[in-house]
């Protein structure tokens, strides 16, 4: 497998400043951080606010740019100006806000955004628009006005606008932020479709843990910098360094780590309840 | 408040009119304004009437709203027949008492503008009736695309007018919110004079605002994610395509604007 995104010591710095122009400080957002994920990987990012994990999504698609150190993406450099629009075609981005990524009064002409902007020709956007619509399951909302979604399926038919533009990667800022439980559940159901069914890489940056779960891969960023990295049973199974990173463990995670620490014989890493029911019942 | 404000007021049957070009709708009001002021007499006015109704009959729509859509334009009427029936000077003098005095050629012109007036709404009201904002901003986009050597940026006017129309009704929510956040926190909105209502909607658009151009940073972020650099090497889901019907509603403007021409030289006395 081919890497689809690699940073080398990735560093992005911004300053502050004053009423009167003069710089107070300057953060660093990213710390020279090195990454590679795969095509077709569904990868979690993890942090709490102000963590750098939705400035680095940022340079994914280029709306950013590196002050040190370099990012490609699909093999191009983001600093080449000439490749932006390949760049942004090939990894789409998902934000926080459904309502504010929205272009369009009508549903289907929101989707085919994207693929106007790219110069695609007319029949083929109508095609596109449709799959898109299909793969996210909206199409009975095709012609309907995006004011009167609910915002699990606004952000659906933000995917799909997404989607439309034939991408090999999906970076999503925090996409369940706003959302209810059910439209949760609704969007992080469809990004896992699409992982499988159209082999598309996901970058799914959040702060809800329950939402890595079923992730290949996970970075837990503090800082700028990447603090722990690895499968999520990897990463769940370092309670003690996730809470002094000051983060939660999903709470079938953290029951099974306390009733291990009180002496009961459990494995390390339990992600869900299937799994801790079933090792609690092989106990006896 | 704000949420019952509808843009457009589009009528949504299917007639051949609905489905015209908006450009040819664009151009065609265009024409009627214009030959609502060629016509200098009855006959005039009564071939801008026939046109008119023709129209509104192609249309489907039904004349109760045209008439509708008068409502907001009467004061405007009553000072436009104030003024010409009052301050027309001339000959012969229908009626005179102290300083009040009504002119025949007085009385002419006051109905005339009325009836003009009237005429140039209902007009442009059924071409807002029978498009959709999407479509008005299309034929917009492409019928004044000449201007573009005159470097008049029209993608991006078209563009904002369309985003314009989009979160119409998402900021109207939002004020709705905003004003029960400040009721709840004891803000008055709905007492005392004019100054001081104006002045009560103050901690009203100051955060509307302040959230309005957040959301317009978020949104320049999203179209730039997906590929938006203005409109060159753009298409369109929508490409706009003149058909028969254009052809056809062309010709008829045409021959209308001939007739309304003609009626300038026929005087029958009124």
């Amino acid at each position: 497998m081919s890497s689809i995104i690699r940073t080398d010591k990735l560093t992005f710095e911004y300053t502050r400043k004053d009423e009167e122009n003069k710089v107070i400080d300057t953060v660093r957002a990213i710390d020279e951080v090195d990454l590679d994920i795969e095509k077709g990987d569904f990868i979690a990012v993890l942090g709490r606010n102000g963590s750098g994990k939705s400035t680095l999504a940022k340079h994914i698609n280029a709306l950013l740019y590196p002050s040190g150190g370099t990012i490609w993406v699909g093999g191009m450099d983001t600093k080449d100006d000439a490749h932006l629009w390949d760049i942004r075609q090939t990894a789409g981005m998902i934000f926080q806000n459904p309502d504010n990524q929205m272009v369009a009064s009508v549903i289907e002409e929101d989707v085919g955004f994207g693929p106007e902007n790219m110069g695609v020709p007319t029949e083929e956007i109508w095609k596109r628009v449709a799959h898109s619509l299909e793969a996210v399951g909206m199409t009975a909302y095709a012609k309907k006005s995006p004011n009167h979604l609910s915002g699990g399926q606004k952000q659906r038919i933000g995917i799909a606008g997404v989607l439309a533009m034939r991408p090999q990667c999906i970076v999503m800022d925090e996409p369940t932020a706003m959302l209810d439980p059910i439209g949760r559940r609704e969007v992080i159901r469809t990004v896992h479709e699409l992982n499988q069914n159209e082999h598309i890489t996901v970058i799914l940056i959040t702060h809800y843990m329950e939402e890595a779960v079923d992730a290949d891969h996970v970075f837990v960023m503090e800082h700028g910098k990447v603090k722990l990295s690895g499968t999520p049973k990897e990463v769940f199974s370092r309670v003690e360094e996730l809470k002094r990173l000051n983060m939660s463990v999903p709470q079938v995670t953290e029951l099974a780590y306390e009733l291990k620490k009180s002496g009961v014989d459990l494995p390390d890493g339990i992600l869900k309840i299937e799994e801790l029911t079933e090792a609690l019942c092989h106990l006896s | 408040m704000l949420k019952d404000m509808t843009l457009g007021q589009y009528y949504p049957v299917d007639s051949m009119v609905h489905r015209l070009d908006p450009r040819t709708k664009l151009a065609g009001t265009l024409l009627y304004i214009i030959s609502l002021f060629i016509t200098n007499n009855v006959v005039g006015y009564a071939i801008a009437f026939l046109f008119l109704c023709l129209c509104i009959g192609l249309s489907h729509v039904p004349p109760k709203y045209i008439i509708k859509g008068l409502k907001p334009v009467l004061v405007l009427m009553f000072i436009s027949i104030f003024f010409n029936l009052f301050f027309i000077k001339g000959e012969p003098v229908l009626f005179s008492w102290k300083f009040i005095t009504i002119t025949q050629p007085g009385l002419r012109q006051a109905i005339l503008m009325a009836v003009r007036l009237v005429f140039l709404i209902s007009g442009s009201a059924l071409m807002t009736y029978t498009t959709t904002p999407t479509a008005l901003t299309d034929g917009m986009e492409k019928g004044l695309g000449f201007l573009k050597i005159f470097k008049v940026p029209v993608h991006e006017i078209a563009m904002m007018m369309s985003i314009a129309l989009r979160f119409i009704p998402i900021l109207a929510e939002e004020a709705d919110k905003i004003q029960k956040a400040q009721t709840a926190r004891g803000a008055v909105f709905d007492e005392g004079n004019v100054i001081q209502r104006a002045k009560a909607l103050v901690p009203l658009l100051v955060p509307l605002f302040i959230s309005a151009f957040r959301r317009a940073t978020d949104l320049a972020m999203a179209m730039e994610a997906r590929c938006y650099h203005g409109g060159d090497g753009r298409t369109k889901m929508h490409p706009l395509k003149y058909g028969r019907n254009d052809m056809l509603v062309y010709a008829a403007f045409l021959m209308y604007l001939a007739l309304v021409f003609i009626s300038r030289k026929i005087s029958i006395g009124l």
